[in-house]
């Protein structure tokens, strides 16, 4: 759809906690030409400096690496910045990413998304003496951290995730799990045990029920919910 | 409002690459150290780097040595680096990303196990003999974000005090030439809080905000820059810009060096290499000041591409699949999202974009922030620091080298730490008057804001300081107009002072942070544009119309910029410590 003189409606679900006891929706009317590009994030721009200097979201890089401005967009995260107006209808309606809790507009509170990754021990643990040179991987071990590594922690695919939204303290959600599988995928980690055995009770990993919400919505088109079955795999194995 | 004060042995503002590698090194000693960040810090600039990181591990070259890489660097940097820095950085290249793999980088990998090294501008072999070198270390084409989440992932495991989301408004001086603290504003509540510390180490990257196009992230407005002009101390080689030949046009986004060192090639708009014309020896790999100002010639010809001659082609229809899937998958899904361009298929649009910024705070190869005395000696600044973009060491010069950016601040931000290591237990925490009206007076800054009204938007005058800097301080520079552009810059400047925000909520308030950036990336483009026009020749980055040559004679020095609108000068060092000197040579192509 061409954005030539285009006007599109769009209805942000705003909260002050100095002001507002819940988030009330206020719509605003941008003609997408005079946006100074052609993504949602130049619109909000738009709103920003020339209707309604109040309205706050998050957003830094302008190209999708950075994560900070993940939203609900008519219904469905994902990042702003690189989601083309003309990608959407004349009416988007933009709420902040849902089960996080609300600071102002469309910013969240991601402490607890933040402690969840955490828990992941997203670092590389070798028991090993770290040799004088790097430690040699092959390009086939290498190619399994891609789908991987390339998460940015916008959180748009754990707060899609249903088992997140019912137990954010004791299920880990997608993100977090990603990093474990990224993790146990490389092959100069040796804690694979240890980071299996964290996983051992009935929450942290196993309330993932294949949803398949969080690889839906992912903006890199990563597949959490399928690093999440590797993981439930490597357990099998470790089991049996 | 009564302000909670906290006291720490090292603050560090900034958490790209260089404050959590600085912050890693620190807390290894068992320093009290905080990073304050006003973004998450997987969040900070560094992760929109792609190409890589610069080491002379001879994976693919064998005969690589990092003397060959720092001859490299003194010429890219049109010989305005200094000698000692580059050498230090140079030499510590090899064992700085070794480091980096053993925390778990996920570099690109060659058949043999060792890590991948890829072709880039300015690199050659055998000192500038030898052809074309191999000594880029990539993750594919998003290093930054490998290298960010890496050292992130290092600091969890650390347990490093983050304040995140929490913006560092001023510098607070106990003497005329010693910081002891920093006041600070959480984002999320409004609250201020005075930091007190024994060193402060900015980290807070760059300013390409400062023009209309740019690759930069919203976040890059020179805050540290700000903070140093504000308490009194220069800025430094200001009027060296970096414009980066491979910026997608209209949008500003970056498509990699690696591009062209996979084999990317530019066209003009009759599908001429005009690279092989500029630099025939270097042609798409020519450093990025001379590639830039081809392309600006090439349009100026009437040979741009599109319908108005605007933009060059990068083109990458040639590459096989299984390199652009290995190599250039985040460039690849780029052009397609922001140029809807398939790059098997069509070239991409591109144009030169403003990029990085070489010029900064002036520190020495320990990172110690210096200024001058009155008689032109350079001296410390006690208990100051800065490292990465927004410092000046000087390794980039007039020219950076692509992939020297993510070395530098890892390679600096680590010297910071180790300095302030050596030297924490000399330095004592200080509040005394001068603290005491350093804090004033920035609490004077923060009211202002809060409890002015009724004056002009931000949003013109930050439109109006981008245009002037787009216009008349870009790739190509003339006396005439700079001189205009001074002068309709002074005026701009004047009406920030009578500028408000209607935004007044204590909550996430993202219209002030966007007024405390203004008035950073204000000082930023200022002194750029006095520096750029009082720089009577052209070097590196800087090149004039009116000064089309380099003149070493009276300008082989850096330049220093004050609040007041005072000017100085440096000399360049010209004194390694292990190696001979590079003599000032005529650059090749």
């Amino acid at each position: 759809m061409s954005n030539t003189g285009r006007i599109i409606h769009i209805t942000v679900y705003r909260f002050d906690p100095d002001q507002d006891s819940k988030p009330y929706p206020a719509t605003y009317e941008v003609d997408a030409s005079h946006c100074r590009g052609v993504m949602l994030l130049d619109a909000l721009e738009y709103i920003k400096s020339h209707l309604d200097e109040t309205l706050s979201f998050r957003r830094s890089c302008n190209e999708g690496v950075c994560g900070s401005d993940g939203m609900n967009i008519n219904g469905k995260n994902g990042l702003a910045c690189i989601t083309p107006l003309a990608s959407l209808p004349d009416k988007v309606t933009l709420r902040s990413l849902p089960s996080f809790p609300i600071i102002r507009d469309l910013i969240v509170d991601m402490t607890r998304f933040y402690k969840q990754y955490e828990r992941a021990d997203p670092y590389l643990q070798n028991t090993g003496d770290a040799p004088a040179k790097e430690r040699l991987q092959s390009p086939e071990e290498r190619s399994k951290l891609d789908g991987l590594y390339e998460c940015i922690l916008c959180a748009c695919c754990t707060s899609a995730c249903p088992s997140y939204w019912w137990n954010p303290d004791k299920f880990m959600g997608p993100a977090a799990l990603l990093w474990v599988a990224r993790f146990l995928a490389d092959s100069r980690d040796n804690y694979e045990n240890e980071r299996l055995e964290a996983l051992q009770d009935a929450f942290s990993l196993y309330r993932c029920r294949s949803v398949m919400n969080c690889a839906d919505v992912c903006p890199k088109g990563l597949n959490p919910a399928k690093a999440i079955a590797d993981v439930r795999h490597r357990m099998l194995d470790e089991s049996t | 409002m009564t302000i909670v004060n906290e006291t720490y042995d090292v603050i560090i503002v900034g958490g790209g690459g260089a404050g959590q590698r600085a912050a890693l090194e620190t807390a290894s000693s068992g320093a009290n150290v905080a990073l304050i960040s006003k973004v998450f810090p997987t969040r900070s600039h560094t992760v929109s780097a792609q190409g890589g990181i610069n080491a002379a591990l001879g994976n693919i070259d064998k005969g690589d040595s990092w003397e060959c890489h720092m001859f490299d660097t003194i010429r890219g940097s049109d010989y305005l680096g200094d000698q000692d820095s580059i050498e230090y950085m140079c030499s510590q290249a090899s064992r700085t990303v070794i480091e980096l793999e053993h925390m778990g980088m996920p570099f690109s990998r060659n058949e043999d196990g060792t890590i991948y090294q890829r072709a880039f501008g300015g690199q050659t072999l055998d000192f500038g003999k030898g052809g074309q070198a191999h000594r880029t270390c990539p993750a594919a084409d998003r290093t930054g974000h490998a290298m960010l989440h890496t050292l992130f992932q290092q600091n969890v495991k650390a347990k490093t005090r983050f304040f995140h989301e929490w913006f560092a408004i001023d510098l607070l001086k106990s003497g005329p030439q010693k910081v002891s603290g920093i006041l600070a504003m959480c984002l999320e509540t409004g609250e201020l809080r005075v930091f007190h510390a024994k060193a402060v180490v900015l980290a807070t990257g760059g300013a390409g905000r400062i023009y209309a196009s740019t690759t930069n992230a919203y976040s890059c407005t020179g805050d540290g820059l700000g903070m140093v002009y504000r308490a009194g101390f220069p800025l430094q080689d200001m009027e060296m810009w970096q414009f980066h030949p491979t910026g997608v046009a209209g949008v500003g986004c970056l498509i990699t060096e690696g591009a062209r060192g996979e084999g990317g090639i530019l066209r003009n708009s009759e599908g001429e290499r005009y690279m092989e014309r500029y630099a025939p020896i270097q042609k798409d790999l020519a450093c990025r000041d001379v590639v830039s100002r081809s392309s600006a010639l090439e349009m100026k010809a009437g040979r741009g591409c599109g319908p108005r001659g605007d933009y060059m082609h990068l083109d990458l229809t040639h590459l096989p699949q299984e390199t652009l899937q290995e190599r250039l998958p985040g460039i690849s899904d780029l052009a397609r999202t922001f140029a809807n361009v398939d790059v098997s298929k069509e070239p991409i649009p591109v144009v030169p974009t403003c990029h990085y910024m070489m010029g900064g705070i002036p520190t020495n190869k320990y990172g110690q922030v210096l200024t001058q005395d009155k008689l032109g000696k350079d001296t410390f600044v006690e208990g100051l620091y800065a490292a990465g973009e927004c410092a000046c060491v000087s390794v980039h010069g007039a020219n950076r080298l692509g992939a020297n950016s993510l070395l530098e601040i890892v390679v600096f931000g680590r010297a910071v730490g180790h300095h302030i290591n050596d030297h924490i237990g000399d330095i004592a925490h200080e509040k005394n008057a001068e603290f005491d009206a350093s804090l004033e007076k920035a609490l004077g800054r923060v009211g202002f804001w809060r409890q002015g009204g009724g004056g002009e938007s931000i949003d013109e005058v930050i439109q109006d300081m981008k245009k002037i800097m787009q216009e008349d301080f870009g790739v190509f520079r003339d006396g005439k107009n700079m001189q205009e552009g001074l002068a309709k810059l002074d005026v701009v400047r004047r009406r920030l002072a009578h500028a408000s925000i209607s935004d007044k909520s204590l909550a996430f308030n993202t219209r002030l942070v966007s007024a405390f950036e203004l008035e950073n990336m204000m000082a930023v483009a200022y002194t750029t544009a006095m520096a750029a026009l009082a720089r009577k020749e052209s070097r590196g980055a800087h090149s004039r119309v009116d000064f089309p040559d380099r003149d070493d004679k009276n300008w082989h020095k850096h330049s220093l910029a004050f609040e007041g609108d005072r000017a100085s000068t440096r000399a360049v060092n010209m004194q390694p410590n292990h190696v001979d000197p590079f003599p000032l040579q005529e650059r090749e192509h």
